[in-house]
């Protein structure tokens, strides 16, 4: 039966399996392929998305649990005040190296720093630890989170 | 029109008359004269385009990957071009191993081994000087001006009097001037964009979501498909049950092949609860009772006896004799898998009269060969659109993923994305090879290494991936690190057997060779400074007179992590020194060892000679990653087979290192005139030696096989 879901503020009609997991809804069904692929099984944070905010495993999150919560993905993180803080924090740090990671790193920088704007080593590590980054840029990604930290604790 | 016609257009247009086009096209590996009159010769290696528009097209015989290699190659370029970094576009080069065959990998459109900039540095930097000096000639002649008082700056040829021409507008001029003799290549001293943290072209779109990996394409009417492939290597599809799996919501299609079953339909979430659904019976095969333990008593077997010798100096083994004390280890390092980030995937539509494949690929010529082969098509007829890639690491410099997603895509009706699960990528990869390899030494009364004997067994990938690089038993990439060490040794023996593991497919992983013989090799020195009662840096430092690149990169490394330093129980300081990829590393690891064992590595310190750097971002940046790569191999990186399955599935049996288990990792690079080094993988073959001799000096544990076990660590209780 079809579903209604609403991502980055817009209302779809997915007419899917209700387990459908939301990363297929939204690579393949509605064509936004920057949340990515990774492992199907929540183990390495590729597929990252905001649900209502908080960081979610869209590939094990069946399409039917979303109902009226908000799905925000990468391709309207930037729309964010953090958000758009985190990516250009990525790109002062020149985090990126093949880059496929990046969209779940980003959704879940964004997540931590909205919850926690000042965050220690150690949350970072919690927050971040979920996602593998197989190119291994980690200690940009540490600095890059610590740089977009910078200001926020003081704006709220 | 997509970048692969659109290059071949342009060729198309060069060839029937540069004039015409209003272009000037030149290439790599300039003929030196008589270019002009041929232009067969003068078209083929087109690596730069300059258009009437004033687009500077760079096209990229290398593929992007991570490893930076966009900005880099793009900054050779620009530099002798005159052009500004910004100004620069890409386009992927089309599949043609004459134009783009990489000189340093025997010829193959290969981007793999740290070759790119080595490849690229002279060549490319050569054809865009060409370049800049007949826009200069052709400016010249049209203002009627001495061509010496004009010059290129910033995409533009100025003349001392202060007019100056944008070179789409002098293009087509350019294209009829002859091709220079002789070529003034810049001097080093005089570079405004080598040696500068010039920032990436390739990751505005990875932090948007926008960029587009080979798995993310989409096409109209495009079904998705994933696959089942038989678990056991060489087996075969003895039956299939489908019938719950067609009931599947979106599924479309069961595609059934000889050794794999594929669901085809609207989604992956379909195709994935398809596949599950399925019944399918297989027949085991030969390899039903393979086992890694039987790969490595055939190993430990072939080592018995005498390999192939790959260098000898001096009186070789045999001045054993001679030697005081003698030390003796056996090493072995196990299968391991690429696990990169992007899952195995492939996109096809095989039409009648063609075939187009979408895919992110290291071999582009190859993948475009693999499916002619499964279609029956010819070349001509197959078009490949290279892609982005989602981590190499030498798994896409093989093609079995496309002729898998081929030999579906025959069968469908339409185009068909295939996706490999995390499960499928994992146990149906080709695995970095199992090693084993037996070390014995000679040491005089004072301790030095007098003779150095080193023989190990394992697969040869060059022997499978570029039979011509197989001779007599040798291949250079098996060897590469085990010879020509920078240490001077009296007497030396290296010795290789080359032996198969039956069904288990191998394959090139970052670091290759280097990934094993460093490991060895590092580890073996690390145990004669032991049986030597001597200090680890100071014993290799002993045998670098000769090598005064590897002495000074260990000199900076050691001086850099206060090596020496005493440091609290439980923690130890390692370290290790290679010359491979034509670049000199040595570093520092340090790690702590917990009470039951597992191992924490905090801080790597790392000094490179790599040569001209090319832009010290990214040379860092593949020093942390690559560090990264192998301390995740070194203490977690095994593949194991049992009954002739992979044992290990996804991220959870087959760990990754995380954010909160990384190092600092400090880089410090060393300045040198010499010609660039390879920079992608050094660091992961240098790093496993450096965390396990720590681990010797936190624990006076000398670990002989990786990855690490921490059973071995474990404190007595």
């Amino acid at each position: 039966m079809a579903l209604s879901v609403k991502i980055n503020g817009k209302p779809h009609r997915v007419d899917v399996d209700d387990d459908t997991p939301l990363l297929w809804v939204l690579r393949d069904v509605l064509g936004m392929t920057g949340t990515k692929f990774g492992c199907g099984k929540a183990l390495c944070g590729a597929c990252t998305v905001h649900v209502d905010g908080a960081p979610t495993r869209a590939c094990v999150t069946p399409i039917s649990s979303i109902g009226e919560s908000a799905v925000t993905t990468i391709e309207a993180i930037g729309a964010t005040k953090v958000g758009a803080r985190v990516q250009k924090a990525w790109l002062d740090a020149e985090v990126v190296q093949c880059g496929y990671c990046q969209s779940g790193q980003i959704m879940a920088a964004t997540a931590l720093l909205t919850d926690n704007p000042k965050p220690s080593d150690s949350d970072i590590d919690d927050a971040m630890s979920g996602n593998v980054c197989r190119c291994g840029t980690y200690p940009r990604i540490r600095a890059a989170i610590k740089q977009a930290s910078q200001g926020l604790g003081k704006e709220g | 029109m997509t970048m692969h016609d659109r290059s071949i257009a342009s060729r198309r247009r060069f060839l029937a008359g540069a004039a015409a086009s209003g272009g000037l096209l030149l290439g790599l590996s300039l003929p030196m004269s008589g270019a002009r009159a041929n232009g067969e010769a003068f078209a083929p290696n087109a690596f730069i385009r300059i258009g009437a528009d004033g687009r500077v097209v760079l096209i990229m015989p290398y593929v992007e990957m991570g490893q930076g290699i966009y900005t880099s190659v793009a900054m050779l370029m620009a530099e002798e071009l005159e052009v500004d970094l910004a100004q620069v576009q890409l386009e992927h080069a089309p599949p043609n191993e004459k134009l783009y065959g990489n000189p340093l990998l025997a010829g193959v459109q290969a981007t793999g081994g740290s070759t790119s900039i080595r490849a690229s540095w002279k060549a490319l930097r050569e054809a865009a000087a060409a370049a800049r000096t007949m826009l200069v000639t052709a400016a010249a002649e049209r203002w009627k001006v001495d061509p010496a008082t004009c010059r290129a700056e910033a995409g533009k040829i100025v003349h001392a009097s202060g007019r100056s021409v944008a070179y789409g507008e002098i293009a087509a001029d350019a294209a009829r001037q002859p091709v220079p003799t002789s070529i003034a290549l810049k001097s080093p001293g005089t570079f405004k964009l080598i040696g500068t943290r010039a920032k990436r072209l390739d990751t505005p779109g990875k932090v948007d979501g926008s960029v587009v990996y080979g798995i993310d394409m989409r096409l109209p009417g495009m079904k998705i498909a994933t696959l089942a492939q038989s678990p056991v290597f060489g087996g075969t599809v003895k039956s299939v049950k489908d019938s719950a799996a067609r009931a599947v919501k979106g599924v479309r299609q069961i595609v059934r092949l000889d050794d794999a079953v594929a669901v085809v339909a609207d989604h992956m979430g379909a195709a994935r609860k398809g596949l599950e659904a399925l019944e399918i019976e297989w027949d085991d095969g030969p390899h039903a009772k393979l086992s890694t333990q039987a790969v490595f008593d055939e190993l430990k077997q072939a080592t018995a006896g005498p390999g192939v010798v790959a260098q000898k100096i001096g009186s070789g083994v045999d001045a054993l004799s001679g030697a005081v004390t003698k030390v003796e280890a056996t090493y072995q390092v196990p299968f391991l898998a690429h696990a990169a980030l992007e899952p195995m995937n492939c996109t096809v539509h095989v039409r009648k009269d063609g075939c187009e494949v979408w895919v992110g690929t290291q071999v582009v010529a190859r993948a475009q060969a693999a499916a002619a082969k499964v279609t029956g098509l010819p070349l001509d007829k197959v078009v490949v659109h290279n892609h982005l890639i989602g981590g190499g690491f030498g798994r896409r410099l093989e093609v079995d993923g496309v002729t898998r997603a081929v030999q579906i895509a025959r069968q469908v009706d339409g185009p068909v994305k295939v996706v490999w699960t995390r499960e499928e990528d994992i146990q149906h990869d080709m695995y970095r090879p199992a090693w084993l390899d037996r070390m014995t030494a000679g040491l005089d009364a004072d301790g030095r290494p007098v003779v150095w004997h080193h023989r190990f067994a394992g697969s040869s990938v060059i022997a499978r991936w570029l039979p011509p690089g197989f001779n007599n038993g040798l291949d250079p990439d098996s060897i590469d690190g085990a010879t020509q060490l920078a240490y001077g040794f009296p007497n030396l023996q290296v010795e290789y057997k080359r032996v198969e593991p039956p069904g288990i497919p191998t394959a090139f992983w970052r670091s290759v060779g280097p990934s094993h013989t460093v490991f060895v090799v590092e580890s073996f020195i690390d145990e004669l400074a032991a049986a030597a009662k001597q200090d680890p840096v100071a014993y290799r430092r002993a045998l670098l007179d000769k090598s005064p690149r590897a002495k000074a990169v260990l000199d900076l490394a050691s001086a850099k992590a206060g090596w020496g330093q005493s440091l609290p129980k439980g923690t130890g300081r390692g370290v290790a020194l290679q010359s491979v990829f034509g670049s000199y590393m040595a570093m520092v690891a340090d790690v702590e060892v917990a009470a039951d064992g597992s191992v924490q590595v905090r801080r790597v310190v790392c000094a490179v000679d790599c040569g001209i750097v090319v832009n010290p971002d990214t040379i860092e940046a593949q020093i942390q990653g690559g560090s990264v790569f192998g301390i995740t191999a070194a203490l977690y990186g095994e593949i194991t087979v049992k009954d002739g399955r992979v044992e290990q599935a996804n991220f959870d049996t087959y760990q990754m290192l995380r954010m909160n288990e990384v190092p600092a990792i400090e880089v410090h690079i060393v300045s040198s005139p010499e010609s660039p080094g390879g920079i992608g993988e050094p660091a992961t073959s240098c790093v496993m030696p450096a965390v396990a001799n720590a681990i010797f000096a936190a624990t006076g544990k000398r670990l002989r096989r990786l990855p690490v076990d921490p059973a071995v660590l474990k404190a007595p209780a």
